[in-house]
């Protein structure tokens, strides 16, 4: 599992020649609905799945491998592509890595506002699932809602340190930036507007008979396949696993907040979709609690100009939007990290989707790939 | 030869001249359908919609058609060169030929044939051919499968909709458009309140045998790419666009012949207050008019003015003749019945395309065997009951004497029971289904 270009090897299917009576469907690397450029080659029995494999690598930038040639500044902002749709959190778990490994920590102002962004990033990386998901389903309403709210977050990260997307809003260390004036005000006005924003979008999917038809028995996991795939996030929870790494392994300032971890039964896209819509509300109420108190102090601890942190190797991972993202640095002394490796939970996730599809149709396809909620930069690196 | 072309124009020169209009008029409004699905979603959809080509958009549609139009013809390889050609216009011949039987207002009818709805049931229907040939012979996958599924589709649907529309036919007691009309004229109710039912299932199946979402499987983007137009780009995908809204506007013409009471006002048989509807056509039009006088000063540049005053002189060329027809010299005259009942006939037609766009915009889209299921389980089996207590309610009013309201009352309760005992049925079926899974 260490090569992630050798991937498609690993995970092998049986594809006969195609007979007289399955079709073999080439869905992407150009297909509207696979989120970037996957390509999922589809054994095809009339409609029903009996097979498939997914083909990655289109995106592959070798992210991992331009580590080993930057110092470990110079690599934080190259993080943010990999998952671009939550690059506060692919940060915040990098950072802290470093940190680990330098045995600095930050400050605790950092830590609270880490926290919030990270949060706000999870409810707009959910927000971009919830409406590209409908969409496959063929709602074509709840996405615009969905960017409206996601405009307002991305707004904020734009005031906060000048990019939407691509936000590289930490430092190893701590924070490059003070938070701006009225920056409390902004989260609080977007929390406190968000809670009918949520119920407007349950209101026009989760009761609706045709969104329950669409999602519910499909694509079941359950919560041992889940595990022994290594399936983490919300497809894990959805699937009864009580399993969050802000609670099991606190990081940044998640140890100071209340909040649930909501969990789901049947392992299905339903529960999936519900366990997101409610992890947006939680992600909402550790806003409000942490915005109500913002220590002040420094934001940045004392790791110097030139980081060279000790030979040795440190595993961190933090609770990203899409799953467990993890970071494994390895440092020989030098100024340059030895060996990054990443542990990218949509390329995890992944692995689930020839379990989840077998035995169902080509439409629930789309709802399956949506439901794992995969970003094929982060994917291919 | 002169002579007999001379008798053929003498005789049928208004249907001629409704042919031609027919034909000119009918592929812009088609566009201007487009425009008002594309403003409808937008406004659902918090957004603005077309604003750019045209002040609001107006221009929008020319803007596409000539974009269509001048745009490179793409014909697949391996496709088969003449069926890839004949394909879309089929769709656009069956979709246009319907109208030839559709009652616009009691004088702008091209043939009033004695079997115009089956006439229009079966020519609409032949527009699939047009999708499976287009489908088949682009020799890709995506079109095969969207081609497969819009034939199993509307062979499912059919059966639903034809029988809704025998629960229509049998209170008409008439095939032809325009005597169906008539007949709710004279009886003075719209055929909806005698038969709801027939009408709900109607529209279902209509959504559903046009290809809109909730039910739009053969196009179905997310899934198929574009179904069975795919492979098609340019003129060609066009005409099939121009089928697909060509065909909404057919099947909401039927359904307000059959079910709305065709080109008659609301209230058409009462007199005395209720008159005042009269004036709401001009008074509308006139409204659209002066909503468009007041944005002329609103839009940016000498040009979109101009457009924007065009557009308003529109409508008012509209409001006059909708006004001149009150004119007491004309109030009991065929031409406040034709000009008003043309209006009312559009609109009550645009009210059920918009509902088919509000559909289309709130639903997540079916599965194709759900989509099935919901025709074979639920509509079918419906449909099949409600002709019966239609058939049932007509007897006990015209053979027993019942009160008409009391029986149609009386069958329209045991209809909605055997609905909840369907969808009861369906639910048991679906748990039975899911404990076997498990």
């Amino acid at each position: 599992m260490d090569e992630p270009q050798k991937t498609a090897e690993v995970l092998p299917v049986e594809m006969p020649i195609p007979g007289a009576d399955e079709i073999v469907l080439n869905m992407g690397p150009q297909h509207p609905s696979t989120h970037g450029v996957l390509r999922v080659k589809l054994k095809l029995d009339g409609e029903r799945i009996e097979g498939s494999e997914c083909i990655i690598g289109y995106l592959h930038r070798g992210v991992e491998k331009i580590a080993e040639h930057r110092s470990y500044q110079q690599f934080a902002p190259y993080v943010d592509r990999m998952d671009y749709v939550a690059a506060v959190s692919n940060g915040l778990g990098y950072c802290e890595a470093v940190e680990k490994l330098l045995g600095a920590e930050a400050p605790a102002r950092a830590k609270v506002v880490r926290t919030i962004l990270t949060e706000l990033q999870r409810i707009a990386s959910h927000l971009l699932w919830l409406g590209t998901h409908a969409l496959d389903i063929g709602a074509l309403t709840p996405v615009f809602y969905c960017l409206r709210e996601r405009e307002e977050i991305l707004k904020i990260f734009e005031k906060y340190c000048g990019a939407r997307l691509t936000t590289h809003a930490f430092r190893i260390g701590g924070l490059q930036y003070e938070t701006y004036d009225g920056f409390e005000h902004d989260v609080k006005r977007f929390c406190d507007d968000f809670e009918t924003k949520v119920a407007e979008y349950e209101q026009l999917l989760t009761g609706n008979r045709i969104w329950v038809g669409r999602t519910k028995g499909i694509g079941i996991l359950t919560g041992e396949q889940a595990i022994a795939l290594g399936v983490t996030g919300p497809p894990l929870r959805a699937s009864g696993v009580k399993w969050d790494i802000r609670k099991a392994m606190p990081y940044a300032a998640y140890d100071q907040y209340q909040f649930e971890i909501p969990t789901g039964q049947n392992g299905d896209t339903y529960d999936r979709y519900l366990v997101r819509m409610e992890e947006m509300r939680q992600s909402r109420r550790i806003c409000l609690q942490a915005i109500e108190n913002i220590p002040t102090g420094p934001i940045m601890a004392k790791v110097g100009k030139v980081l060279k942190p000790p030979p040795g190797e440190v595993y961190h991972s933090i609770e990203a939007p899409k799953g467990e993202i993890g970071y494994y640095v390895v440092s020989d002394g030098t100024v340059q990290p030895y060996r990054v490796r990443v542990r990218p939970p949509s390329f995890i996730n992944l692995q689930a989707f020839d379990t989840m599809v077998r035995g169902h149709l080509v439409a629930d396809v789309v709802a399956i790939i949506g439901t794992l909620d995969i970003v094929l930069g982060e994917v291919d690196r | 030869m002169i002579r007999e072309a001379y008798f053929i124009l003498s005789n049928y020169i208004w249907q001629i001249v409704d042919g031609i209009v027919i034909v000119a008029i009918f592929p812009l409004l088609a566009g201007y359908v487009v425009l008002l699905e594309r403003k409808v979603m937008a406004d659902m959809q918090a957004r603005l919609g077309p604003m750019r080509v045209g002040p609001h958009g107006l221009l929008q549609p020319l803007a596409d058609a000539v974009k269509l139009m001048i745009k490179e013809d793409i014909i697949p390889e391996s496709a088969d060169r003449a069926i890839f050609w004949l394909a879309p216009i089929l769709s656009v011949f069956a979709g246009m030929l319907s109208f030839a039987a559709i009652p616009v207002g009691p004088g702008f009818l091209i043939a009033d044939m004695n079997i115009g709805l089956l006439f229009i049931f079966a020519v609409s229907s032949m527009g699939i051919f047009g999708i499976v040939l287009g489908g088949w012979a682009s020799n890709s996958h995506y079109s095969l499968m969207g081609a497969l599924r819009s034939s199993a589709q509307l062979v499912s649907y059919e059966v639903a909709v034809g029988m809704a529309m025998v629960s229509g036919l049998l209170l008409a007691g008439s095939l032809s458009m325009k005597e169906i009309v008539e007949y709710q004229a004279h009886s003075g109710f719209w055929l909806i309140f005698v038969a709801p039912v027939g009408f709900v299932i109607y529209l279902i199946g209509s959504v559903a045998e046009t290809n809109r979402a909730p039910f739009d499987l053969p196009e179905a983007e997310s899934e198929l790419v574009a179904g069975y137009m795919t492979e098609y780009s340019g003129f060609r995908w066009a005409l099939y666009f121009l089928a697909e809204y060509s065909n909404m506007v057919v099947v909401g013409s039927v359904a307000t012949t059959l079910f709305l009471g065709g080109w008659l006002r609301p209230f058409a048989g009462t007199h005395g207050w209720v008159d005042f509807l009269d004036f709401l056509p001009p008074l509308i039009m006139l409204g659209v008019t002066g909503y468009c006088v007041y944005r002329i000063p609103k839009q940016t540049g000498w040009d979109q003015k101009f457009i924007m005053a065009i557009f308003a002189g529109i409508c008012f060329a509209i409001t006059v003749p909708l006004a001149a027809v009150l004119a007491p010299a004309l109030a009991n005259s065929s031409w406040k019945l034709g000009v008003h009942g043309a209006f009312w006939f559009i609109a009550k037609v645009m009210a059920y395309v918009y509902v088919f766009l509000w559909v289309r915009f709130t639903f997540p889209r079916y599965r194709f065997d759900q989509l099935m299921q919901l025709g074979w389980h639920y509509l079918i089996p419906l449909s099949i009951v409600n002709v019966m207590g239609v058939a049932t309610a007509i007897v006990l009013h015209r053979e027993a004497g019942w009160n008409p309201v009391v029986s149609i009352g009386v069958t329209l309760v045991a209809t909605l029971l055997a609905a909840l005992w369907l969808v009861r049925a369906g639910e048991r079926r679906e748990q039975a289904a899911a404990r076997s899974v498990a």
